[in-house]
């Protein structure tokens, strides 16, 4: 029995940052209608960043903040870079541009740093077993960060003007701009923002997964499932959801399928959620006018 | 872009009266065939291979290109294809043409099988799903359950098939030749596809699926249905690569297969069947120059490449050529 309830901690653990990499992708997919398949890249970069901070002698926390604002301006940049001339552009166009920024950033990542797997660091200790061994400090550590990232993104778009101005600007851009909030710079703010929440949530699974160049493809898969079994347009959904998948991932890697066809999980629960209820669970039913 | 319709290719046989088209055709296959007795046995098969990566390009570009659902996930038909061979060629003694109706039929099975939950819905979930696909692939190769058929992560070994009735061929200008017949008859059969009654309704479907709705075309159905045709292609791609490379192992399927058929697609020219011929050129031959650069350096290239095309070229080399076919036709009094 403590086997299960470890093993649901552990998803719970890891479901977070699931959650943190769903909500970066459904905040672009809001304003947007495009999925970013350069998520996971862009979030491996902004590790490996944080990496090269604390190997030059910055402290931990120090190097995470300065990682968290250096994502968000790399994210805002290609924004206003890549994405804005392109923003009318047919939906292949933007499927381009993304796999285009995942071929580069993921293989400058490799070029730079190299292939070789990295130990990352985690600031969280813990000389005694925390709740009789069922959850490692980092774990528990871990889940407090991206509860506490989720909360603060949650706070800032309920409570705060410019997070007002950016929900405005996703759910109706033509009178958002007619009542004169700039759509343009909300919409890189938006990546800036999704960028950050990707670079907290790379920071906390590298020590668990390694850091490689690579690492963030099977966990932006799971968010991929998170965010559809949540609903795709619902930020809150996708949180849920990305919460759910990494408790199944678990469930399913421990009981059933074993740790070598993980990421077919995801593929099943992506498949089995568009068979069966393709709105997600909080997602809002579509109907297109003619 | 994705606006832009098939014309013929600068090449194409415009007004063509009979005998020009015969003289053409006659150019081509000469031009198709040459190579087999001129070039030296490496670039003979890397040749082989472009054809072989033309022929994949052009699946994805009858569902990308032609009916407008993105798919990142065609590695995963390419995977598909080149195990149906290899299992049926390594465990049955099958010959190899033998396999090739099955490679194809069970690609189609699969790819009708993925995009039915998916292309029910359009817009990004194809893209989803099968991006997820590509990315699942190897591990589901490489599963101890599969083991006894797939080799699991040694793979299975294959030889190329002897030239029949003692033709005086090597075994490597066989593979080649097959290869080609095999290519050009897909070209042919995709040619007719999107020139018929059927192409035109893809390219309204991508155009204006509202309208193409209004005029009674089973939206979904029809996609669903050339999903599988493009799965199948890309499939018979990869089944004609098992033998050409004589080895199947799961690394050699991973998502970057999928992202070089895509790039290929979009360098080459979307919805252009020769544009699919640049494309397999394009993927075989510009990650041999950039690998001499650097490990990475490929994807980057790539990335870059794709990335410029978007900007500046989005026809690829087949717009290219076809806006400089239209200007000197133009000028021409």
């Amino acid at each position: 029995m403590n086997g299960l309830a470890h093993q649901i901690v552990a998803g719970i653990a890891t479901g977070g940052i699931y959650a943190a990499v769903a909500l970066a992708i459904v905040m672009i997919y809001q304003a947007t209608h495009h999925v970013n398949f350069a998520q996971g890249e862009m979030a491996t970069l902004s590790t490996f960043i944080a990496w090269s901070m604390i190997n030059a002698g910055m402290p931990y926390w120090v190097a995470f903040f300065a990682t968290v604002a250096v994502s968000f301006a790399i994210g805002v940049a290609i924004e206003r870079l890549l994405m804005r001339p392109v923003q009318n552009a047919p939906e292949l166009t933007h499927v381009g541009v993304f796999i285009g920024l995942l071929l580069i950033i993921g293989n400058a990542t490799g070029w730079i740093f190299g292939y070789t797997t990295k130990s990352f660091p985690s600031p969280f200790h813990s000389d005694k077993p925390l709740a009789g061994g069922l959850i490692s400090a980092h774990e528990l550590g871990s889940t407090v960060v991206t509860l506490a990232v989720l909360l603060l993104v949650w706070a800032f778009f309920r409570f705060t003007r410019l997070g007002l101005a950016m929900r405005a600007a996703a759910y109706n851009p033509r009178s958002a701009r007619l009542v004169g909030i700039r759509v343009g710079w909300m919409l890189a703010l938006g990546w800036g923002l999704a960028a950050a929440i990707g670079a907290v949530a790379g920071m906390m699974v590298a020590p668990i997964v390694f850091l490689d160049p690579t690492m963030m493809l099977g966990i932006l898969l799971y968010a991929f499932a998170g965010a559809l079994l949540g609903g795709i347009d619902n930020p809150m959904g996708a949180v849920i959801g990305g919460f759910v998948v990494g408790v199944l991932e678990n469930l399913a890697g421990a009981y059933v399928v074993g740790t070598e066809l993980k990421l077919t999980v995801a593929l099943a629960i992506i498949i089995g959620v568009l068979v069966v209820r393709p709105s997600g669970l909080f997602g809002r039913v579509v109907y297109s006018r003619v | 872009m994705t606006r832009m319709d098939e014309s013929l290719g600068p090449s194409g046989a415009a007004g063509g009266s009979r005998a020009w088209r015969a003289t053409l055709l006659t150019l081509g296959i000469f031009a198709a065939v040459a190579p087999a007795f001129l070039l030296e046995s490496f670039q003979l098969f890397q040749l082989t291979m472009a054809v072989i990566m033309a022929l994949a390009v052009l699946g994805l570009n009858i569902v990308t290109g032609y009916n407008g659902q993105i798919s990142l996930g065609h590695g995963a038909f390419f995977a598909v294809g080149a195990y149906v061979t290899a299992i049926l060629m390594s465990h049955f003694d099958w010959s190899f043409w033998a396999t090739l109706p099955v490679a194809a039929l069970v690609c189609a099975a699969v790819g009708y099988g993925v995009g039915f939950p998916a292309l029910r819905l359009g817009g990004l979930y194809l893209a989803l799903t099968t991006f997820s696909l590509a990315v699942a692939v190897p591990q589901i190769l490489k599963h101890k359950a599969l083991e006894d058929w797939t080799g699991g992560v040694q793979g299975l070994f294959l030889v190329k098939p002897d030239p029949p009735f003692g033709l005086a061929v090597t075994p490597d200008q066989w593979m080649y030749l097959s290869v080609v017949a095999v290519a050009a008859l897909c070209f042919w059969g995709t040619w007719n596809l999107v020139h018929s009654r059927i192409g035109r309704a893809l390219m309204a479907i991508r155009d204006n699926p509202t309208a193409a709705q209004a005029m009674g075309m089973d939206i979904s159905a029809l996609k669903t249905k050339t999903f599988a045709a493009s799965a199948m292609v890309t499939g018979i791609a990869g089944a004609l690569s098992a033998v050409a490379i004589e080895f199947v192992a799961p690394d050699s399927f991973t998502f970057g297969v999928s992202i070089t058929l895509f790039v290929g697609m979009v360098v080459g020219g979307v919805a252009s069947i020769l544009g699919s011929l640049f494309g397999g050129l394009f993927v075989l031959f510009v990650p041999n120059i950039a690998e001499a650069i650097s490990k990475a350096a490929p994807g980057v290239i790539y990335g870059v490449i794709l990335i410029l095309f978007l900007f500046l070229l989005p026809g690829g080399f087949a717009g290219l050529l076809r806006q400089i076919a239209a200007r000197l036709t133009r000028r021409r009094p």
